[in-house]
């Protein structure tokens, strides 16, 4: 509610983004990451599934796979088809959004999937499909990035091979100044927006798109900076997983065989 | 070796570099080798491995599994194995016929579409989808019992070092526990009672499969629960008569 | 178009053990035929939102989010504010959830809840009045299903009551025909609450709140809503099964003692 009420009262007002300390409206300085906090294997009935709340936003990521392919004739003959979705929940936004995919939703879709395909190791299951799913459920900028974070561990979680997790974060510009992980109101009234999301492990970058104004040095600025936090968010990832799978090293001896199934 | 053996590694995590192979659930790049899954990295000979804690079920030849027929073909049946491909049961690889033509009616009155298999992998590979044959001891149509689903990745843990665990369940529930390497259970008993405690202790195993003493407690509870069905199956019989 | 469906194929040993518990009076999961599985109520959970509520029946998570708009009166109803119940299957919830616009099932649970809502009267329209004939609020009531194990209906009715419960608005004058909000924050007027309780068939007996395994075996189901003063308010039957006119008496009777206790426990999470 409170958004609501700075929106609907300030309603002409334009904000100050960046107050005489250099501080932000959140009270962030300009490298400072918004909160995260991530859980593993929240749903029931999804092979893997991650939640990730990053600063107001909250993403919940399911995998579906590899399983038959529908219709049977998208398979692959020789790797596993990736089928991505990227959905923002109608109460999701302050405005009501129809649940109808909108073009937005589509292209965003599109960038994610380029964004985690290249790390799944999809040869191991021709044949066959990986069904991503994203819905978020309260966005507040920067959904798509944590959208490839929470999808990189429901993929692990469902046990599917991948060459190294994803991880996602954005910088942007706002007074002039280049600043990390942009918040809705920064997004909205800043004057650039970079989203990247990165391979921490190869250091290969799989996302970036970039809108507003950057010169050539504020853009390696932003993209220094995302890439950094982009490595952080990846230890983050690693420290979940470590929780949720939690093994007692002994116990794990009992088991028959280490005879070992792809 | 850069990881521990027994040590739980995710996607990306470097566990060796240098002299060694890189086996299943990892791959090399460059000089190191890296794990592919979430799983407990180890070592065999010269070779690493991840084993997986979690993923689905990919047929090997020779495997045993418990399918749901889906489908009546010309020849024989469709067979859910809950892989990401459907497995076939050729009529030819059922014990029934001595070189007799099957018909379709045959086909439709040996195994119905919902019915349960017990039947062996017998070819799978990247190119076709998995055969299955039920001509060996104690394969074909599943008529009684119950079946637990758990994750395929457990299915070593339910068996136990030495078959440790199985034998265990299999005494004190007093049921034949068929393993299938899908991740199906075959439990059958001499009363349904037994059959859900059995059930119930495998969906345990699966739940706790990596906490400490897992054994002791599958124990304790299956003999608090027959403790329990005692009581209740007195008190049933009682009341029939 | 309504087509037969085309179910996942449950083995026939699966149902019947499923049934022949049932029959004796026990369940998959060991609940008595009355018993509702362990439920969790979550208000206020997406702060965007005016009002929502996540709700845990048993393994079936249901989310549901208010939002409260100015829009335009329907011609019949001018000085009434609108109600508009949305539902989405989203593929997330279950491997046999497709990608695309509501299926029909989703719309059957979507008009269901909305029955409840709108027949108990439970949101006072009349309250949401901005100028008759020009302006009004909506009320947006999306149903996110996000975990199916069954017995969907009565979770996101659930949630639907708690978000609605839940949700908060600025006060507002009108001024030229437009709302002006005040620092005040009021609630939703609500005057009713509506509780759906939902019972299936499966052989000759009836169990209340199925899980998916019941699901997948019943002949068919039925929903009873029922408002604060146990009076009905919806009805919908499911399913290709009979009911007999004393079976359906039955189920009404018990649906309208179970809901009191629902409906307790809803409205006790309200802050």
């Amino acid at each position: 509610m409170k958004w609501e009420r700075e929106r609907k009262l300030d309603n002409h007002k334009t904000v100050r983004l960046l107050d005489d300390n250099g501080l932000r409206v959140d009270g962030r300085r300009f490298d400072e990451l918004r909160p995260l906090k991530i859980e593993v294997g929240t749903l029931d009935k999804a092979d893997g599934s991650a939640y990730v709340e990053h600063g107001r936003n909250k993403i919940l990521a399911a995998v579906y796979g590899p399983r038959e392919a529908h219709p049977k004739h998208i398979a692959l003959a020789d790797r596993a088809v990736i089928k991505c979705r990227y959905h923002m929940a109608p109460f999701s936004t302050d405005e009501r959004k129809s649940p109808a995919p909108s073009r937005r939703e589509l292209e965003l879709s599109k960038v994610i999937r380029e964004a985690l395909e290249p790390a799944i190791m999809s040869e191991y299951f021709p044949r066959s499909t990986i069904d991503i799913i994203i819905e978020v459920l309260q966005a507040d900028a920067g959904t798509r990035c944590a959208g490839i974070t929470a999808a990189a561990l429901a993929l692990a979680d469902a046990g599917i091979p991948m060459r190294e997790l994803v991880a996602g974060c954005a910088a942007g510009k706002i007074d002039g100044k280049v600043v990390l992980d942009l918040s809705d109101i920064e997004d909205k009234q800043g004057e650039a927006d970079l989203p990247v999301a990165l391979m921490p492990k190869s250091g290969m970058v799989s996302l970036l798109q970039m809108d507003g104004s950057l010169t050539e040095d504020e853009f390696k600025q932003a993209l220094d900076m995302s890439i950094d936090a982009c490595r952080r968010i990846y230890e983050m990832q690693r420290e979940a997983l470590r929780q949720k799978y939690h093994i007692v090293k002994d116990e794990a001896d009992n088991e028959a065989a280490t005879e070992v199934r792809v | 070796m850069h990881a521990e053996r027994k040590q739980l590694v995710t996607p990306g995590d470097v566990l060796g570099e240098g002299p060694y192979f890189a086996g299943e659930n990892t791959y090399r790049d460059g000089t190191k080798i890296y794990a592919a899954r979430i799983g407990l990295a180890d070592i065999i000979g010269n070779k690493l491995i991840v084993v997986p804690i979690k993923g689905v079920y990919i047929p090997r030849i020779d495997d045993i599994v418990i399918g749901r027929i889906t489908d009546i073909g010309m020849s024989g049946w469709q067979v859910d194995i809950c892989a990401p491909y459907p497995a076939m049961l050729p009529a030819s690889e059922t014990p029934m016929q001595r070189g007799r033509d099957i018909g379709r009616r045959d086909i439709a009155y040996i195994y119905g579409v919902g019915d349960l298999t017990l039947a062996q992998v017998i070819a799978f590979d990247r190119t076709r989808d998995p055969l299955l044959t039920t001509k060996g001891r104690g394969l074909g149509k599943v008529t009684s019992g119950r079946v637990a689903r758990i994750s395929p990745a457990k299915i070593p843990r339910v068996i136990g070092k030495q078959g440790s665990m199985i034998t265990m369940l299999k005494k004190e529930t007093n049921t034949d526990i068929v393993p299938g390497q899908n991740g199906l259970i075959l439990a059958t008993g001499k009363n349904p009672e037994q059959e859900r405690i059995a059930v119930e202790a495998l969906y345990m195993i699966e739940r706790e499969a990596h906490s400490s003493g897992l054994t002791d407690r599958v124990r304790a509870f299956i003999v608090d629960e027959m403790g329990k069905g005692k009581e209740i199956g007195q008190s049933q019989n009682s009341s029939i008569a | 178009m309504s087509t037969t469906h085309q179910l996942p194929i449950v083995a026939r040993l699966e149902q019947k053990t499923v049934v022949d518990l049932i029959v004796k009076g026990k369940r998959v999961d060991d609940r008595g035929p009355l018993d509702y599985r362990p439920t969790t109520i979550m208000l206020g959970v997406i702060e965007k939102a005016n009002g929502s509520a996540q709700v845990y029946l048993g393994k079936t998570k249901v989310l549901v989010g208010v939002k409260i708009q100015p829009g335009t009166p329907f011609p019949d109803t001018p000085d009434e504010g609108i109600l508009t119940v949305n539902s989405e299957f989203v593929p997330l919830a279950s491997p046999t959830f497709e990608a695309g616009p509501p299926d029909e099932n989703s719309i059957e649970l979507a008009r269901v809840v909305d029955r409840g809502i709108r027949e108990s009267k439970a949101i006072n329209l009349k309250k949401l009045c901005i100028e008759p004939g020009k302006k009004v609020f909506m009320v947006f009531v999306d149903v996110y299903v996000l975990d199916h194990d069954g017995n969907l209906i009565d979770a996101a009715a659930m949630a639907a009551l708690g978000a609605l419960v839940n949700a908060k608005m600025h006060a507002f004058k009108v001024e030229k025909g437009e709302p002006v909000y005040k620092e005040e924050i009021v609630p939703l007027p609500m005057q009713n609450y509506p509780v759906s309780i939902t019972s299936v068939k499966v052989d000759s007996t009836t169990v209340l709140d199925p899980c998916l395994e019941e699901e997948q075996v019943m002949s068919c189901r039925l929903t009873v809503t029922t408002d604060k003063d146990g009076n009905i308010c919806a009805m919908q039957k499911g399913g290709l099964g009979f009911l007999t006119p004393d079976e359906i008496k039955q189920i009404v009777s018990t649906s309208i003692s179970k809901a009191k206790d629902l409906r307790e426990k809803i409205l006790s999470n309200v802050k």
